[in-house]
């Protein structure tokens, strides 16, 4: 029989809420981290609002040594090391610089890029003919790996150490590849997750793009608008999320809190094909992905409760009911509740995947459904295929077992995965 | 400079980077930079670095490579200075 695997920590630094009760407080209250940000008029942003997570130097200095921060400028290794740091501990484990190797557990740790801040000090320095004086860690800093470098040292984990990317995909994909490596015996445990940097240098290929909202300066909490007829385009965010997942034997062996078992998932590319393009993706290959991860589950695609969705509020968003609907069969009041985490955060990029499974958990394990909190008006294609009720715009209590979640990326890459509230006996 | 008036200050310089405080505070002419300090051996270029800046001289490669322990540390330094 196929291994169990659960989830037995959490750990978040979302723009709305850093650590797990906060942002569970901040997911029941439609509480929104978009802010205006005054770097970005300055640098004539189109959009110049985004979501930042709240950190105070001196809860920084409860995670790093004041040696690991001299001439540190990566705001996504702050992240990802913050949140997967939580995440070790809630499990129930400790951090201790003295503690023996630890070949039971892995990391997979994503991110888009790493230390852009770091990389164009480090630039400007260079350009200027000063290479010698760039320091000891603009590598480690600016390595795709550098989180997952900082993380596995911190903890000292022996197992696999990686970094995937898959754009917006990743922190998704880095939970089903963990779960995969736990799957095929080759782990007991995996410290799962992803982060992204935050900033103009990281935000404003988007801003080139025109795919980020300009409309919403005014009234930066409005912005991000996913699934409503006013979305004109996603709002920038950043931070990370981070999960402790394990065999069902190994969690329940050390007595571990469980949070929700994952119950299986897909992993898949549309090949930029069928429509799909480096930016948009291949309908059918999103459905498969979904179908796919429900099979791979061992469940039907009417046990789907809640969707966790990818969802931008870009004018992809009816697009991606579409291929929920279809994949799934379902329609109107027969659709399961649908919410985007984006609405109160923005698009964390390659963070968002790692934050939205966080979410999606947190939700699971609570019995709510947190709300869509700028989608009063919602897109009319959208309600022709899902009955309103279905999209909450207020966090409701709901008794559920079964959550999907997907997140999609630039170059027409999927991923879906399938939590179940734990229960013992399958 | 002389050794009194040198040490203080590489101890300063030093200070952030060292991972032994016993070994840190008998610090004499003969202690080791990575053997008896346990700096991180990537982190003697960040020294360096701080080094050329607190004495406004400059540091290449050649000086790096000699500069093991406090006692190399301030012949290099000084040779720099009477310059």
């Amino acid at each position: 029989m196929k291994k169990r695997v659960v989830i037995t920590g959490l750990g978040v630094v979302a723009p709305n809420g850093v650590g797990v009760a906060d942002f569970t407080n901040a997911l029941k209250q439609g509480k929104s981290g978009i802010t205006f940000h005054q770097d970005l008029k300055d640098l004539n942003f189109s959009c110049q609002i985004g979501g930042i997570p709240q950190i105070s130097k001196d809860k920084i200095s409860v995670y790093f040594t004041d040696l690991q921060l001299r001439g540190f400028n990566s705001s996504g290794i702050l992240y990802g090391c913050m949140a997967g740091i939580d995440a070790w501990k809630d499990a129930g484990f400790d951090m201790n610089p003295e503690s023996k190797l630890d070949y039971d557990t892995g990391l997979i740790f994503g991110t888009g890029t790493s230390g852009v801040e770091k990389f164009r000090e480090a630039i400007y320095s260079l350009d200027e003919g000063n290479v010698r004086r760039l320091g000891s860690t603009v590598v480690l800093q600016t390595m795709a790996s550098g989180v997952s470098a900082y993380l596995s040292g911190m903890l000292g984990l022996g197992n696999q150490v990686t970094t995937n990317s898959s754009a917006c995909t990743t922190g998704t994909e880095a939970l089903l590849m963990g779960y995969d490596r736990i799957i095929n015996g080759k782990t007991k445990r995996m410290l799962v997750g992803s982060c992204s940097d935050h900033g103009p240098y990281i935000w404003g290929g988007f801003d080139a793009m025109r795919v980020m909202t300009y409309k919403h300066n005014e009234n930066p909490e409005e912005g991000s608008r996913p699934m409503s007829a006013t979305a004109t385009g996603f709002v920038p965010g950043s931070g990370a999320g981070a999960m402790v997942i394990e065999s069902l034997d190994s969690a329940l062996e050390r007595g571990a809190k469980i949070y929700a078992e994952v119950l299986g998932g897909e992993i898949n590319s549309g090949g930029q094909r069928q429509g799909g393009t480096l930016t948009a993706p291949n309908p059918e290959a999103v459905q498969r992905c979904i179908e796919k991860a429900i099979e791979n589950s061992g469940i039907t695609s009417n046990q789907v409760q809640v969707i966790n969705g990818h969802l931008t509020a870009t004018s992809k968003d009816s697009l991606e009911i579409e291929n929920w609907s279809k994949a799934l069969n379902r329609t109107g009041n027969d659709f399961p509740y649908i919410n985007s985490t984006k609405s109160m955060i923005g698009h964390c990029l390659a963070a968002a995947g790692a934050i939205e499974c966080v979410a999606s958990v947190i939700q699971l394990k609570e019995q709510f459904v947190a709300p869509n909190i700028n989608c009063s008006d919602l897109h009319p294609e959208i309600e022709s295929t899902v009955k309103p009720d279905k999209i909450p715009t207020k966090a409701i209590d709901v008794n559920f077992d079964v959550l999907a979640k997907a997140s999609f990326g630039f170059g027409d890459v999927n991923a879906c995965v399938v939590f179940r509230k734990f229960i013992k006996i399958s | 400079m002389t050794k009194d008036e040198l040490i203080p200050k590489l101890k300063t310089i030093i200070a952030p980077y060292i991972q032994d405080e016993e070994a840190f505070k008998n610090l004499t002419e003969e202690t080791d930079f990575v053997n008896d300090l346990k700096i991180n051996s990537a982190n003697l270029v960040d020294i360096i670095l701080d080094i050329e800046d607190e004495f406004d001289i400059r540091l290449e490669n050649e000086d790096m490579e000699k500069m093991l322990d406090v006692k190399s540390a301030m012949d290099i330094i000084n040779a720099k200075l009477e310059r």
